[in-house]
């Protein structure tokens, strides 16, 4: 018996990273999957995008468990393709009873004094907004299914600050009052809302050259590997450890989603290894 | 396979109500349990409820054994560090180790303006639950760091940790304090990988909260209020449209902090608190 059987969960930013984790640890325990992802490039995102075969390598792995998915190419900035998908998938799957809104990017480290309009609306439209329209989109089939979790992914960016990600940090704090304006205006439907903060996870989104001259700016390029790094990640944690898992926020969003957190809402939940402890 | 299998429990207030919950939900997913309780009532407690009883703790012990799995249950008093560390020991003899850390026991003293409170009902509550959450990680953390095997400590603290509760200042009091003890211990144990975190409950339904003192806190103005009284006044406290949570709620979420699918997470506050704190 898993801990979401007969269960459907919508996740965004599936194809690859927490998302498709978040796809297969859900499905693992029994739930269908709803997912989207933009599949292609973002202006002012450096890292390389994740791909069509990306999400279909997602699809396959979710059906090797044995449950359903419904994939779909869409970007969180078009709300009418999200809910488009979202509608498509509850009328193929029956129902939704929870939400990962995990897509987001990470942008380009600059001062926020230098930070382009571009650059910070890009991140603002994706990371924040895109939850906004995500939840949006999926609030009227929770409720039809008689309550539900919503857990939004932001990060230790959202409740501590980091020079030269202004545009990212403000995002993510962002989501938190987000989560928490939902938590109250769901509650009488029995709708939970909770986020999850991440500390750096071993992922495309911080394994990048863009990334490391953010942790190293004093190494040179070639000095900048994944064990020198990993140092400097490990000085950021209490725990001894320079990164987590995307299992570890998987199973984070897997508690949040399951009947065991029922009366679990409106919390900030760090996955962080101590980051924001110390 | 359980989600904790293999692995044992110190248990503090385990003779009933949330401290039974979690020996017997972590005993389900496969931990043995070493449990102390005082099991008995306490002088000045008895005007808001009656204290555990040995038979209590006995009934814990059948209830973790019909599951199969091993218990060492000893009567002793979180304000008795000689007295506890004893009955940790011993449970660590037998089982062979400690790998979680539930510190539960405490009490919960109510009504009085905190101008009004005693000096007696202060230092009662400030002994059980401030300082026994202190002994009772001063006890197993030497067990904790010789094994080199990581753990992980579950305070439980309440919602009264994070926000001020009229009325309530020695137990609002400790159960803040707490927080500073579990924010500490997890910088200090993190090389050890030992996790610490606290649990924030709403009311559970348990004698602590489901009597009738404690429904008067409520309902001033009513002489004898019942439980189908306060239940609505209860809500009003919550987000969600429930007047508390179970013993489970708050069973499961010690589970899930205690589990390796918690193996990064430490240093947090985990409310269980149907958006008490927000709203």
């Amino acid at each position: 018996m898993g801990r979401l059987d007969g269960k459907v969960a919508f996740i965004t930013g599936v194809a690859r990273g927490q998302g498709r984790s978040h796809a297969l640890r859900l499905a693992q325990e029994g739930a269908d999957i709803i997912g989207i992802d933009i599949c292609e490039a973002v202006p002012t995102n450096d890292i390389p995008p994740a791909t069509e075969e990306d999400m279909a390598e997602t699809v396959r792995q979710v059906e090797a468990l044995d449950r359903r998915i419904i994939a779909t190419k869409a970007d969180v900035r078009d709300y009418a393709a999200v809910k488009a998908a979202v509608d498509a998938g509850v009328a193929e799957l029956g129902r939704l009873d929870i939400v990962a809104a995990n897509a987001g990017i990470a942008g380009t480290p600059n001062k926020a004094e230098e930070l382009p309009d571009l650059d910070w609306e890009t991140m603002v439209d994706i990371n924040l907004t895109g939850v906004w329209r995500s939840c949006k989109a999926a609030i009227p089939h929770l409720r039809a299914a008689g309550g539900g979790a919503i857990i939004i992914t932001s990060s230790t960016a959202g409740l501590n600050a980091y020079p030269n990600l202004a545009h990212y940090v403000s995002a993510k704090h962002g989501v938190v009052g987000l989560m928490r304006t939902l938590a109250l205006e769901l509650a009488p439907d029995m709708i939970r809302v909770n986020s999850v903060h991440p500390t750096t996870v071993d992922t495309d989104m911080i394994q990048n050259d863009t990334i490391y001259e953010l942790f190293a700016p004093d190494l040179e390029p070639e000095q900048r590997t994944r064990e020198a790094i990993a140092e400097r990640f490990m000085t950021l944690n209490a725990l001894p450890i320079p990164w987590v898992e995307a299992v570890d926020i998987s199973n984070a969003v897997l508690f949040l989603a399951s009947d065991e957190a029922r009366y679990i809402t409106g919390v900030a939940l760090p996955v962080d290894a101590g980051q924001t402890t110390k | 396979m359980g989600r904790v299998e293999g692995k044992v429990a110190f248990i503090t207030g385990a003779a009933r109500g949330q401290g039974r919950s979690h020996a017997l939900r972590l005993a389900q997913e496969g931990a043995d349990i070493i449990a102390i309780d005082i099991a008995e009532s306490l002088p000045g407690m008895d005007r808001y409820y009656e204290g555990a009883t040995e038979e209590d703790l006995a009934e814990t012990v059948r209830q973790v054994e019909a599951l199969d799995r091993r218990i060492v249950a000893r009567k002793a008093d979180v304000r008795d560090y000689a007295g506890m560390k004893a009955a940790l020991d011993e449970g660590v003899a037998e089982l062979g180790h400690v790998d979680i850390v539930s510190a539960n026991a405490g009490v919960f003293a109510f009504g009085d303006k905190t101008q009004d409170v005693t000096d007696e009902e202060w230092q009662l509550v400030t002994d059980i639950n401030q300082t026994g959450v202190w002994h009772t990680a001063k006890a197993v953390i030497p067990h904790l760091i010789e094994q080199d095997t990581g753990g992980s400590i579950i305070i439980t603290s309440s919602t009264a940790g994070l926000k001020g509760t009229p009325n309530v200042a020695a137990y609002t009091a400790s159960k803040h304090a707490v927080v500073g003890i579990m924010r500490t211990l997890a910088l200090e144990l993190a090389p050890h990988r030992v996790r610490v975190n606290t649990v924030h409950p709403t009311g559970v339904a348990t004698d602590m909260i489901l009597n009738e003192a404690t429904f008067r806190l409520f309902m001033p103005d009513v002489e004898h209020p019942t439980k189908e009284e306060a239940a609505p006044i209860f809500e009003t406290t919550n987000a969600l449209p429930v007047p508390w949570v179970e013993p489970i709620d708050i069973s499961n979420a010690v589970l899930f902090l205690a589990s390796d699918e918690a193996r990064y997470i430490t240093g947090n506050e985990l409310k269980v608190d149907a958006g008490y704190t927000i709203k």
